[in-house]
């Protein structure tokens, strides 16, 4: 597929763009449809157009498979972390109003946290999910292969 | 339509590609109930991703589905059952649309008038999810950190050669198209 002169000139076009789109509904998901989940899945479908047209090895060069792992671990600890800031600061579990003294930054302040924790350990996982099965293919290649020439 | 094409067709790559066109139909009807947020995640993740995913699995398992020999009655009767028990069950349903809906008396008011003035997030889906519901989407959190480790669990080990003795199980079916390398074994999960 990496051959095709159209799809790696489309691919380098959109990646970017795609990138961006799912930063920006990342951040803005405040304030139009959007939010973690949403954002972690363009931002991986992204990557992963990246590792169909280039390669898998080169898209993990982009990050590597112990920074998927490090970082989706990160992202719900993230999450759980805010939660428990909150009821260091003197609230409940979850609770954003401690954080800051403004009410709504201390609510922005959390929401915009806990979705970007969201969105790294969602786009990581799917990225994760995408590069174990695409490595399982060649994996098995390379059984059958020995398979056949014992 | 879709779903009855989908449910017809025998060729898995023709299915994985029904079940996007049936997620982006779905979206579009979420937008048209002006559902953006749904809509988006429906659009990204339903016909998206999960055909991306569905396009890597197919790379290691055959791509035609074994034909199943004659029709099983009892399944026909279950499904004809449970069906008529959920239409049975919608004419208790509420009035569409209707004011004292329990959709639209319980926690929905509450929400819709004190978001904005509670955390000033424009976005309400954001702020529910986020900020009033933030215990249950730390529960989706871990639910997809749990589904990485699943796969990763199950496919980390390396592939090993079958023993010998064992026959590999040959497709029943024509394998058309199918690589050697795809007839041998297939994963255990699909």
């Amino acid at each position: 597929m990496s051959d095709n002169g159209i799809l790696r000139v489309v691919a380098r076009f959109l990646i970017p763009l795609i990138m961006l789109f799912g930063l920006y509904i990342q951040f803005h998901g405040e304030y139009s449809p959007g939010g973690g989940f949403q954002a972690g899945v363009v931002f991986a479908a992204g990557w992963i157009l990246f590792a169909l047209i280039y390669g898998l090895d080169n898209a993990l060069k982009v990050i590597s498979q112990r920074a998927m792992y490090i970082l989706a671990a990160a992202g719900v600890l993230l999450y759980a972390f805010v939660g428990l800031l909150g009821v260091a600061m003197g609230g409940r579990f979850l609770d954003f109003y401690p954080l800051l003294p403004s009410p709504h930054a201390a609510q922005q302040l959390g929401i915009i946290t806990v979705e970007f924790g969201v969105g790294v350990t969602v786009a990581t996982v799917v990225m994760l999910i995408y590069t174990m099965f695409a490595r399982r293919k060649s994996e098995w290649e390379a059984v059958l292969r020995e398979d056949s020439d014992p | 339509m879709v779903a009855v094409a989908i449910v017809r067709v025998r060729d898995l790559f023709a299915a994985g590609m029904l079940f996007a066109i049936y997620s982006l139909l779905s979206a579009a009807l979420f937008t048209v109930l002006d559902a953006g947020d749904v809509a988006l995640t429906e659009a990204a993740v339903g016909a998206g991703i999960s055909t991306i995913l569905v396009l890597a699995v197919l790379a290691l398992a055959r791509r035609y589905e074994h034909p199943t020999g004659g029709h099983n009655l009892v399944a026909l009767f279950v499904v004809i059952i449970t069906g008529a028990v959920l239409v049975y069950a919608t004419l208790d349903l509420p009035e569409f649309g209707h004011p004292d809906n329990p959709a639209q008396v319980h926690v929905g008011p509450h929400y819709i008038e004190q978001s904005y003035p509670d955390m000033g997030v424009p976005n309400m889906v954001a702020a529910v999810l986020a900020s009033y519901r933030s215990i249950d989407t730390m529960g989706e959190a871990f639910v997809i950190f749990a589904a990485g480790l699943a796969v990763f669990a199950l496919l980390s080990v390396p592939p090993r050669r079958r023993q010998s003795g064992i026959v590999p199980r040959r497709p029943l079916s024509d394998s058309r198209e199918d690589e050697p390398a795809d007839e041998k074994e297939k994963p255990d999960h699909e």
